[in-house]
């Protein structure tokens, strides 16, 4: 019985609870202000010069970068087997696999490229 | 109050049903009766061929879950002027085979249970002369709450992962694995991580959470399955930055 | 011997509430990705200079981005409230050799998700 030591589910799983506590935490804050306050106007949109201070600070790059990465793999995580057992398609579990880690992946990928040209 | 109440209950004969009917009895309301009195007098005075388990009457021995409107219940535990003014519909446990009327087959957990070896580990047995194992009540505590599980299967029938995935061991057995685990005088979490940790082990669990609400001793057995996944994760992220020493601290025991 | 099995509905989660809550919790990590999209095409935007950020917050206005994203957020809500709730359980955490209560560890998610909050807004809005 060696399965254990070749297995990644400990690993997806880490940055599946990981990604679930960030997004918690800092998502609610985030989506309120961009997607809900200053769209409708309760409050007002901060200035772009500000914004592109903010998001010039390394430090902003490095945490925005880690909240989409683990955010990223939370959803890969549950959404696979949300599919598994929500919608009873564990037979297809090679291309689901592949759809939601690797959805995952290409994501982490194509912010790391978005915040570092900032 | 009405004097009687409708139990509406799923008979099911082998070789003659190809899926069970549903048959309505008339039986006393009494203020102390339970399901299972109500199931009793049916085959006592009603129809003596309807099947079903039970032998404590106290909520101790584990053998009457059964499906009552709905929901996974020990009928000795489960009153019939709760469901007043009824009618009751009594099934059996749901995510096992049905045998006969309210009897199911449970021989998958009685295979699955030995697996996570739920006793005491010990690598050297210290002779009887040296007494007990001692343990302190914190030591105790930790272990506790995962040993008061009566066997009684209303978690498995209330988990969905084991509906569509019945080779996942399932709620019970690990959390009596977790039961020995957190036992300071067991030494046997390394000999039970290969079947715990396999994917039909707590990887499988989505955490829905339902064994826990339904199971009528707070075991909590869904939070034995997160807690050992943290532990096991952790175990195994330590493996991969550092492979030696963890194997060595591995070989001793672990929780 | 023959046994009666009975059958799995292909959607067996609308058999009972709790089920569907579960389903339902599940989803909240498709608005989660989704989030993540929307915050890309924030960054891009911004980086991309001060005509584009106007774009951007244009786009962000109109009613059916506004409705995704207030959907988005009844999901995210359920996903904090959920996990929040979940989390003592996953965790036993000693101070002092003495199991720390549950109520306090949820107490304590919610105090860091209020700090943390707060000191996302005051960057932004600052
Ligand atoms: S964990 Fe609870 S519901 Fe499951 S078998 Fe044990 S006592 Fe019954
Ligand atoms: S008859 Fe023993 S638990 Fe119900």
């Amino acid at each position: 019985m060696n399965h254990r030591r070749s297995s990644p589910e400990p690993l997806l799983w880490m940055l599946f609870s990981s990604g679930g506590m960030v997004a918690a935490l800092m998502v609610p804050i985030l989506l309120f202000l961009f997607g809900i306050a200053f769209p409708v106007g309760l409050l007002s949109a901060p200035s772009h010069a500000h914004l592109y201070a903010v998001l010039h600070n390394p430090l902003t790059r490095l945490v925005l970068f880690g909240l989409c990465a683990l955010a990223l793999f939370h959803w890969a995580h549950r959404f696979r087997y949300t599919l598994y057992d929500g919608l009873q398609l564990k037979r297809y579990a090679v291309p689901i696999v592949v759809l939601c880690y690797g959805g995952a992946v290409v994501g982490c990928v194509i912010a790391a490229g978005l915040l570092l040209t900032v | 109050m009405a004097t009687e109440i409708t139990l509406e209950v799923a008979r099911y004969r082998p070789g003659v049903d190809s899926e069970p009917v549903m048959q309505s009895y008339q039986v006393p309301l009494r203020e102390h009766w339970a399901i299972l009195d109500g199931l009793t007098y049916v085959k006592d005075h009603l129809d003596g061929t309807l099947s079903f388990r039970w032998s404590c009457r106290m909520g101790i021995c584990g053998s009457c879950g059964m499906t009552v409107n709905g929901e996974p219940q020990l009928s000795c535990a489960t009153f019939l002027t709760d469901y007043a003014p009824g009618p009751i519909r009594v099934e059996p446990l749901h995510n096992f085979p049905v045998v006969r009327d309210l009897v199911v087959d449970i021989d998958d957990f009685m295979t699955k249970l030995p697996k996570v070896k739920p006793w005491v580990v010990r690598e050297v047995q210290s002779p009887v002369e040296e007494g007990e194992y001692l343990q302190t009540p914190e030591e105790l505590d930790e272990y506790q709450q995962f040993s008061m599980c009566i066997n009684c299967m209303l978690c498995y029938s209330a988990c969905p992962v084991y509906s569509l995935e019945p080779d996942f061991l399932g709620p019970a057995a690990i959390a009596l694995a977790q039961r020995y685990n957190l036992d300071s005088r067991d030494e046997g979490a390394d000999e039970r991580r290969d079947v715990l940790s396999s994917p039909e082990g707590v990887w499988a669990c989505t955490f829905v959470g339902e064994c826990s609400a339904v199971c009528p001793k707070g075991v909590d057995p869904a939070g034995a399955i997160q807690r050992y996944k943290l532990t096991a994760a952790t175990q195994s992220i330590k493996e991969l930055l550092m492979p030696r020493i963890s194997r060595r601290l591995n070989s001793r025991s672990q929780g | 011997m023959s046994v009666y099995q009975r059958p799995v509905h292909l959607l067996w989660w609308l058999e009972r509430r709790a089920y569907v809550l579960f389903v339902l919790r599940e989803l909240s990590s498709v608005f989660v990705a989704w989030f993540v999209v929307f915050l890309l095409l924030l960054v891009n935007a911004v980086s991309d200079g001060t005509a584009s950020y106007q774009r951007f917050l244009d786009w962000s206005g109109q009613w059916w981005v506004v409705a995704i994203n207030v959907v988005a957020m009844l999901f995210v809500l359920l996903h904090v409230v959920t996990w929040f709730g979940l989390a003592p359980r996953a965790m036993a955490i000693k101070v002092r050799g003495r199991r720390v209560p549950a109520q306090q560890i949820v107490a304590a998610h919610y105090l860091a998700w209020l700090v943390l909050s707060a000191a996302v807004a005051w960057l932004v809005l600052r």
